[in-house]
C-alpha cells in the first residue's frame, strides 16, 4: 500500500481516501467531503473483489468488511479507486411519505429559528431527500436534504420513548422512527406509513440511495 | 420441545447472527461466544446454522417433555447433566443450571436446533434492535427442529484455554486520543461494570482522554469495537450494538478474541494487548 501511495507522487491530485483499520476483518474508508459515499460503495461493489463482505455506508465513511487474508489486496484496490461526486438527482422515483404535522417539538422549532409553524412545515416539505445511510436502529434512515434553516442540535435530554412513525429532525438530517424507541431528535409530526417490516425482504422502504418526499397528510 | 421452567437473569435464542443487513441498520446479533455455540451444535450433530439457547449467569431451568439429546458448553455451571458432551435425556427430565464459577454465557444446544421462525435469516434475539424472538420466560414451550447435519458426537469436547488478555488492533480513531490514552488502554487493568449487556461491555479504568474534541459524524462500527463516549470510559461493543455510532473507536478487539470478550462478566478484570 505504501508503494501505491508513493507512486501517486506530489503532482497527482491530493490523496483521496484515508484507510483506517477497524479490527482485522474490516477497513473504514474515510472519504473527502466532495466525494459521494454511496457512489463509492457502488464502485467497490462493482469491482467484485474476492473476500469482500458487507459494505456499510455512513455520513462520510464506508466500512468494508473483508477476510483477514484478503485485507492487503482489498486495501490496495480501495486506495486506487477513482472518486465520484455525489449524484445530485436520485435515479429512482421518490418515496412519498405523508405526514401529520403535529409533533411535540414543532412549535419549539419554530420559536428557536424565529418563524411560524407553517413556515417550518413548508421548509420541511420543500426538498427531495436522499437516504444517506441507516443506523441507530433497524430501518432508521438518515435523510439528507434538510434546509439549513432547520439544522438544529438534538434535544439536550433525549426522550425515553418516541412513538413509531415519528418524523423528526436533528443536525443536517431528517428521519422517521421505524419503531417505538428512545430518541433525542426533534419531532415535527408522524406518519402512518409502514417503512419497516422485518418479515419482508428488503425489510426497509428507506434504503440507502432512495429519494424521499414528505407531503402533508 | 423444551419447557422453560425458569430463564435465569437472561436466556435468549441465538445462532450465528444476522449478517447482510448492516446497511439497513440491522446489527449482527448472534451468540456472544460463537465458538461455544458451534461446539454445542457439533456435539449434538446439528447444522452449524442451528439456533441454541444462550444462558446468562446460569439460572436456566428446563423440563424435557420427550426424550432429547442436549449439549451444554461455555461458562460451566453446576446442575447440568454433562458439560462439553452430548447427553440423551429421557422424557420428563429436568435440570437447573447454577451460577457459573467463571465466565458469563453458557449454551444449550438440542439435537435438531431451536425452531422458532427466522427473522431476516436468523433466529437470534437482537435485544437492542428488537428483532427475533423475545427473551425466554418461565412457561415458554420452545420448539425444536430438524437442523441435523450428522450423528451425535461421542466425544468430550475441549474448551479453548482462558485468555488473560484480549488482543486489539488500534484504530479506526486512535488518532483522536492523546498519546497517553493508548498507553493507558494497553497498560491498565479494566474492570467490567454491572451495566454491561449484549449491546456492550462497560469498562472502568483510567479516563481515555481525547485530543480531538469535535463531534464525530456517525460511522459504522463492529462488535469488538472499543467506543469511547465523553466520559472517557470505553464500551466494548457486543453483538447487539447499533451498526453506526457517533463516538470515536480507539481500538477493535481481534476477531480471535471476540468469544473471550463475550464471556466478560461484571466484576471481571481484563487487559488489552496490541495485536
Amino acid at each position: 500500500m505504501n508503494e501505491l501511495l508513493a507512486r501517486a507522487g506530489p503532482d497527482e491530485p491530493m490523496h483521496r481516501v484515508r484507510l483506517l483499520p477497524c479490527g482485522d476483518l474490516a477497513t473504514l474508508v474515510e472519504l473527502p467531503p466532495d466525494a459521494g459515499v454511496l457512489e463509492f460503495r457502488a464502485d467497490v461493489a462493482a469491482l467484485g473483489l474476492a473476500g469482500v463482505g458487507e459494505l456499510v455506508p455512513a455520513a462520510r465513511t464506508l466500512l468494508v468488511h473483508h477476510s483477514a487474508a484478503r485485507g492487503p489486496v482489498v486495501r490496495a484496490a480501495l486506495v486506487t479507486l477513482p472518486l465520484r461526486k455525489p449524484d445530485p438527482i436520485a435515479t429512482t422515483a421518490p418515496v412519498q411519505v405523508s405526514v401529520h404535522y403535529d409533533g411535540a417539538d414543532l412549535s419549539g422549532v419554530a420559536d428557536e429559528i424565529g418563524c411560524s409553524v407553517e413556515a417550518v412545515i413548508a421548509q420541511h416539505q420543500d426538498p427531495t431527500y436522499l437516504v444517506a445511510f441507516c443506523g441507530f436502529a433497524p430501518g432508521f434512515a438518515y435523510l439528507l436534504g434538510l434546509p439549513s434553516a432547520l439544522h438544529l442540535p438534538r434535544l439536550a435530554t433525549p426522550r425515553t420513548l418516541v412513538p413509531a412513525g415519528s418524523v423528526a429532525i436533528a443536525g443536517e438530517y431528517s428521519a422517521v422512527y421505524p419503531r417505538e424507541s428512545p430518541g433525542g431528535w426533534r419531532l415535527l409530526g408522524r406518519t402512518a406509513a409502514t417503512l419497516w417490516d422485518a418479515d419482508l425482504d428488503p425489510p426497509a422502504v428507506l434504503t440507502p440511495g432512495r429519494a424521499v418526499r414528505f407531503v402533508a397528510a | 420441545m423444551i419447557e422453560i421452567v425458569a430463564p435465569g437473569p437472561l436466556a435468549t435464542i441465538q445462532d450465528r447472527g444476522r449478517p447482510g443487513y448492516a446497511h439497513l441498520g440491522v446489527g449482527l446479533s448472534g451468540a456472544a461466544d460463537r465458538e461455544a455455540l458451534d461446539r454445542a451444535n457439533r456435539l449434538v450433530g446439528n447444522d452449524a446454522a442451528a439456533a441454541a439457547i444462550e444462558v446468562t449467569l446460569g439460572g436456566l431451568a428446563i423440563r424435557l417433555p420427550s426424550p432429547t439429546t442436549v449439549a451444554l458448553t461455555g461458562a460451566e455451571c453446576g446442575g447440568a447433566p454433562g458439560w462439553d458432551v452430548a447427553v440423551t435425556l429421557p422424557a420428563g427430565s429436568r435440570f437447573a443450571l447454577d451460577v457459573p464459577r467463571a465466565g458469563l454465557r453458557s449454551y444449550l444446544a438440542v439435537r435438531g436446533g431451536i425452531a422458532v421462525p427466522a427473522v431476516l435469516g436468523s433466529r437470534s434475539t437482537d435485544t437492542l434492535g428488537g428483532l427475533g424472538p423475545p427473551p425466554l420466560r418461565a412457561g415458554d414451550l420452545v420448539p425444536t427442529g430438524s437442523a441435523i447435519a450428522g450423528r451425535v458426537s461421542g466425544e468430550v469436547a475441549t474448551a479453548p484455554a482462558h485468555r488473560p488478555a484480549l488482543r486489539v488492533v488500534l484504530g479506526p480513531r486512535a488518532d483522536w486520543f492523546k498519546r497517553k490514552a493508548v498507553t493507558a488502554l494497553t497498560g491498565s487493568v479494566w474492570t467490567v461494570r454491572p451495566e454491561s449487556s449484549r449491546a456492550g461491555v462497560r469498562l472502568m479504568g483510567p479516563e481515555l482522554k481525547r485530543k480531538v474534541t469535535t463531534e464525530l459524524a456517525s460511522e459504522p462500527t463492529v462488535p469488538g469495537a472499543l467506543q469511547v463516549p465523553m466520559s472517557g470510559m470505553p464500551i466494548l461493543l457486543g453483538p447487539d450494538a447499533p451498526v453506526t455510532g457517533g463516538y470515536p473507536v480507539i481500538a477493535v478487539v481481534h476477531s480471535h478474541d471476540l468469544d473471550a470478550a463475550g464471556q466478560l462478566r461484571p466484576g471481571d478484570q481484563v487487559r488489552f494487548h496490541l495485536w
